[in-house]
């Protein structure tokens, strides 16, 4: 093991052997008895490290699986003329190819809506629940949360199938399904602003006050912007969250080979669906080209929004 | 600019816990305070009083009457934020905005208020910062943040973000303690020369440095912890330290205890 060699007691001490006087040797059983405590901690580190390298690896292998399959199976894909301008309109499953513009415009246009709803409603309560909530409500809010985030998205998608389907008799559509996503991000937004917001130091809270500025100018122009970057960092956790979510589609938004802009009324296209679709006639290779293609779209989406996320966070966080 | 501060028989209260008991005293205007006395005996938190900071913590309020000059800070109507406006504070630790430059934070107090002109807000910016004795060190950078100055010139940066409001008083709380020995007499220096102008109330945990800087002083100490702290005597900071009526001060000052 290369690890402890380097570092092994015994050798510094070599020398201190060569000048001792030869017959006796009386401090031999000292040192050693002092290196003892030496090795068992090196023990505990080599240990320590390799179960670390173990976990770490172990976590690493299905994340580079899954993207080596996607982007061995569908990369190709995404380099077809049509692709990223096209539909699926009148392409049938033992079609090659057609596009995925229809499907990303949807998804993009949904979250974007879904985000627009959730977020300022998550970000607010959670400033409610730090900078202002005390007592009973607040609790109770900050319960309602917990909870929230634990609801299964289908069970979302069924309350929101039950309300705006059955009992107001509002049709599906893409904007049925963004009610059901907004249910699902609002808890990931409000805890990952809470937590963001709890680590803004009193001082500076004071620091305003003093200055007599109003609380809810300090709140907005010192808290809020000093929790910027943490923020948004939480917000495009919820977005990637939501993005490529799916039993509340198959509930609430039909697919559509289409172009379709309109989240009002009928059926809707986002990746997920097509990917949902295509999986329906797996056994045809055109079919599954197109599933792991749109797959490794919606990976790409993801990893998109979270760099824009980097460079603002990036630009907005707190200077050194 | 300067006003008095005269208060009569206040209480401090965290929630049921009684912290201070029964202080009254006045603030001479144009002069340097000094709060001294053990830890714990409620200084700090009697000083917060002073500018309606403590009522900022959960359970914090206060019982009794603070007069600014002929306003009473408390009664009823009185908006703490004016309050706060007037009366402006140091704190032990500096913490300027981490998110602002040097001159964001000193036009901080102004811009959050509603003070959007450039011209005005240059104005204020450089007077405040010479005020603070900072704008030598920091004019060819005010666009840099205000994080990235030395422990002492960020205490000054706060000093310089204090007085940009126009306050009539200005309290301090230890605003040396975090600060080598240079910078704390960079900062003694400029409270030297703002009392010309201002108010000043201090508490220290350095009685050299109330002896340096202050024209009168306070000492307050408790019984045993647990009991609420007391003001013991209020006098010319020479007669506190040369001569105290009291024994607990003579004892304190001395080294005795504390």
């Amino acid at each position: 093991m290369s690890i402890a060699t380097d570092r092994r007691p015994d050798d510094a001490i070599v020398p201190d052997d060569a000048v001792t006087p030869p017959g006796g040797r009386p401090g031999r059983d000292a040192l050693a008895e002092m290196r003892s405590p030496h090795r068992a901690r090196a023990v505990k580190d080599v240990v320590a490290r390799i179960v670390m390298w173990g976990a770490f690896a172990l976590a690493m292998v299905p994340l580079v699986w899954i993207l080596w399959t996607v982007i061995g199976k569908g990369a190709h894909m995404l380099t077809t003329a049509t692709w990223w301008t096209g539909n699926q309109r009148n392409i049938n499953s033992d079609d090659f190819g057609g596009g995925a513009r229809h499907a990303i415009e949807g998804t993009l246009e949904m979250v974007g809506l879904t985000a627009l709803i959730a977020v300022p409603i998550g970000i607010l309560t959670a400033v409610y629940l730090v900078e202002y909530g005390r007592g009973r409500l607040a609790k109770a809010i900050s319960f309602t949360v917990d909870i929230l985030s634990g609801v299964p998205s289908i069970v979302a998608a069924l309350f929101i199938y039950a309300v705006w389907v059955t009992t107001l008799g509002i049709g599906r559509s893409g904007f049925a399904a963004s009610l059901a996503l907004v249910l699902l991000m609002i808890p990931v937004v409000v805890r990952s602003t809470e937590e963001m917001l709890k680590l803004v130091p009193n001082e500076l809270r004071e620091a305003s006050y003093a200055l007599g500025v109003p609380k809810w100018v300090t709140v907005v122009k010192v808290v809020l912007r000093t929790a910027f970057s943490g923020i948004v960092t939480g917000v495009l956790l919820g977005i990637a969250r939501v993005m490529g979510e799916t039993a509340p589609l198959l509930i609430l938004a039909p697919y559509t080979k289409n172009f379709q802009r309109d989240l009002f009324s009928g059926n809707f296209p986002t990746l997920p669906m097509m990917i949902n679709q295509d999986r329906g006639d797996f056994a045809l290779e055109t079919a599954a080209e197109r599933m792991w293609g749109a797959a490794l779209t919606l990976i790409i989406l993801v990893l998109l929004l979270n760099l824009i996320g980097r460079v603002i966070a990036h630009y907005g966080s707190v200077k050194k | 600019m300067a006003k008095r501060i005269d208060i009569t028989d206040l209480n401090v209260y965290y929630g049921s816990f009684k912290a201070v008991e029964g202080v009254s005293m006045t603030v001479e205007p144009r002069s340097v305070t000094a709060f001294i006395g053990p830890s714990g005996c409620g200084k700090s938190t009697f000083l917060r009083t002073l500018n309606r900071m403590h009522e900022v913590i959960p359970g914090g309020r206060v019982e009794g009457k603070v007069m600014l000059d002929d306003q009473d800070l408390y009664a009823t109507g009185m908006d703490p934020v004016t309050v706060r406006r007037t009366v402006g504070m140091v704190f032990q630790r500096p913490n300027p905005f981490p998110t602002m430059s040097i001159y964001d934070n000193v036009a901080a107090g102004l811009r959050l208020n509603g003070v959007k002109n450039k011209k005005t807000l240059d104005g204020i910016v450089e007077t405040s910062l010479k005020g603070a004795n900072l704008w030598t060190e920091v004019k060819d950078r005010l666009g840099k943040p205000g994080a990235g100055l030395s422990g002492g010139q960020q205490q000054r940066l706060c000093i310089a973000r204090a007085i940009a409001v126009q306050p009539q008083v200005l309290l301090m709380d230890e605003p040396c303690s975090a600060l080598d020995p240079i910078s704390t007499l960079a900062i003694e220096d400029l409270v030297n020369e703002l009392k010309s102008e201002y108010t000043i109330v201090i508490v220290t945990h350095n009685m050299q440095q109330a002896a340096r800087v202050s024209d009168r002083t306070a000492f307050f100490n408790l019984k045993a912890t647990g009991e609420p702290g007391r003001l013991i005597e209020i006098d010319d900071t020479t007669r506190i330290f040369n001569n105290p009526t009291q024994q607990a001060t003579e004892d304190y000052i001395s080294g005795r205890f504390g």
